[in-house]
């Protein structure tokens, strides 16, 4: 057993999640190659959203498995960081938003 | 001072692996990495356990197309990836002699294609006078892999457009990206400027342009330890980046994956990328591409007249497995009868789409 929570190896093993619920694994698989394909959306942009989801929902094997499958593309590293900054800036917003919630609060209670 | 995160970008480097007298440069290191670690620990599986599965153990050639001839392994450049090792301190350059035998062969091979490389093949002293003999022999696609640079190295090469066009050459050349940071941290400082500058002068005089004969190719290899894209999104992606920001037109581009040997293999082993690369090309393996790799139809010539199944292997000195294994005794016959010698190198020929020297072949 490796001594911390993440190992980059497990990335490999992905494909394995299958072994111990082949029919749910499969459409899983099924399901996640057909959301990548080309179609209203080119698989270009859907890399790139796949890397600003990877870093809000902070899942470091989706973040190698997407910088690495950017740089396959031939993503730049600006359109990266901008995709980055997208999912910061929603992240942020949602915290931020809830600021609106606070205040709603505070002058309710408030005479 | 606070050490950043961030790699330190890497220059590329100034001399060959050979020059550097690092280990590397010799082949047979280079055979025991790919032999051993992952796959002689049963990690991953031997190339040819893999094409047993399917029947192709041994690989066997079909009939032959392409005729590669490397005349030399100087260069005007060190490309960071290159698994010639190239650059200006290789000295190693075909004679005329072997030149004469290299016509001779040309004059009656039944392949359809002639594809000159090197090296910058233009730094050879003969290589005007060899595409010209070449060219009389009348084959139906003579192909010069020009690394675009060397057009701007020297007054001496800045008419090679115009004598591509005069002997009706097809130009294929390197473009690691369309922009200038990816190009020139694999190629070196300013390889991009020149290589646009390369580009426009071959468009000048019709190269690349739509509907044109003369055929101007591009070849894109990943920068770093990931593998090609998509081939035709790749070449609409370079289209476009290249037409809006330059003004340039080419004909196709051909994705080609880097393989492990040489130059490339030491930027993997030294970036602590090998088994991950190797585990990705393992993974992407394609059967469907194993009938059409490039050693079945192709026959590689070394600067000294020696055989090989591949450029790849020519660097690896794997000689052709016959009894044929110069070119000053070629015989197209006896050379189609042999089994193709593979290592695990060959995974980068049958990784996803499959790759070659002419692009994907799945």
């Amino acid at each position: 057993m490796a001594n911390s929570y993440y190992d980059p190896a497990d990335l490999r093993k992905f494909g394995k999640i299958t072994e111990w619920s082949e029919e749910l694994g499969n459409k899983f698989f099924d399901y996640y190659g057909k959301v990548f394909e080309e179609g209203a959306l080119s698989a270009r942009e859907k890399s790139l959203i796949a890397l600003a989801v990877a870093h809000v929902v902070k899942c470091p094997y989706c973040i190698d498995a997407y910088t690495k499958d950017g740089l396959q593309r031939g993503i730049t590293k600006e359109e990266m960081m901008e995709a980055v900054h997208a999912g910061a800036a929603i992240e942020s917003g949602a915290t931020l938003v809830h600021g609106v919630q606070m205040m709603n609060k505070y002058n309710k209670l408030s005479m | 001072m606070e050490q950043s995160i961030l790699p330190q970008i890497k220059k590329a480097a100034k001399k060959s692996l050979k020059a550097r007298e690092n280990e590397l440069a010799e082949t047979n290191k280079q055979l025991e990495i790919l032999n051993g670690g992952i796959f002689a620990d049963g990690e991953l599986p031997y190339f040819k356990d893999k094409i047993a599965e399917i029947g192709h153990f041994p690989l066997r050639p079909n009939k032959l197309e392409i005729l590669q001839i490397n005349v030399g392994y100087m260069c005007n450049q060190v490309c960071e990836h290159c698994h010639v090792d190239a650059g200006p301190d290789r000295k190693e350059i075909m004679t005329r002699e072997t030149m004469e035998l290299c016509l001779e062969v040309i004059r009656n091979t039944g392949a359809h294609t002639l594809d000159l490389t090197g090296g910058a093949p233009e730094m050879n002293p003969n290589f005007r006078w060899f595409v010209e003999e070449a060219a009389k022999a009348g084959i139906q696609d003579f192909i010069v892999r020009s690394n675009l640079t060397i057009i701007r190295a020297n007054k001496k090469y800045y008419d090679l457009p115009e004598f591509f066009k005069k002997h009706n050459v097809h130009v294929v050349s390197s473009m690691p990206h369309y922009t200038r940071g990816k190009t020139d941290k694999q190629r070196g400082d300013g390889v991009f400027d020149k290589s646009i500058k390369a580009l426009q002068e071959l468009n000048a005089v019709g190269y690349g342009m739509p509907g044109s004969d003369l055929r101007l190719d591009l070849v894109y290899n990943p920068s770093g330890a990931f593998l090609p894209g998509d081939q035709m999104a790749m070449e609409r992606d370079f289209k476009k980046a290249l037409d809006e920001d330059f003004g340039i037109q080419f004909h196709n581009l051909f994705a080609i994956t880097n393989l492990p040997i040489s130059r490339f293999l030491d930027y993997l082993i030294a970036s602590d990328n090998y088994e991950d690369y190797m585990y990705a090309l393992v993974e992407a393996y394609n059967p469907s591409a194993v009938s059409n790799v490039m050693c079945t139809n192709t026959i590689s010539v070394s600067w000294d007249g020696w055989l090989y199944d591949c450029d790849f292997n020519q660097m690896l000195e794997l000689k052709v497995a016959s009894k044929v294994k110069h070119i000053k005794d070629y015989n197209e016959d006896l050379l189609n009868d042999r089994n193709i010698v593979i290592s695990q190198h060959c995974y980068g020929c049958t990784a996803g789409a499959g790759s070659s020297c002419q692009g994907t072949v799945a």
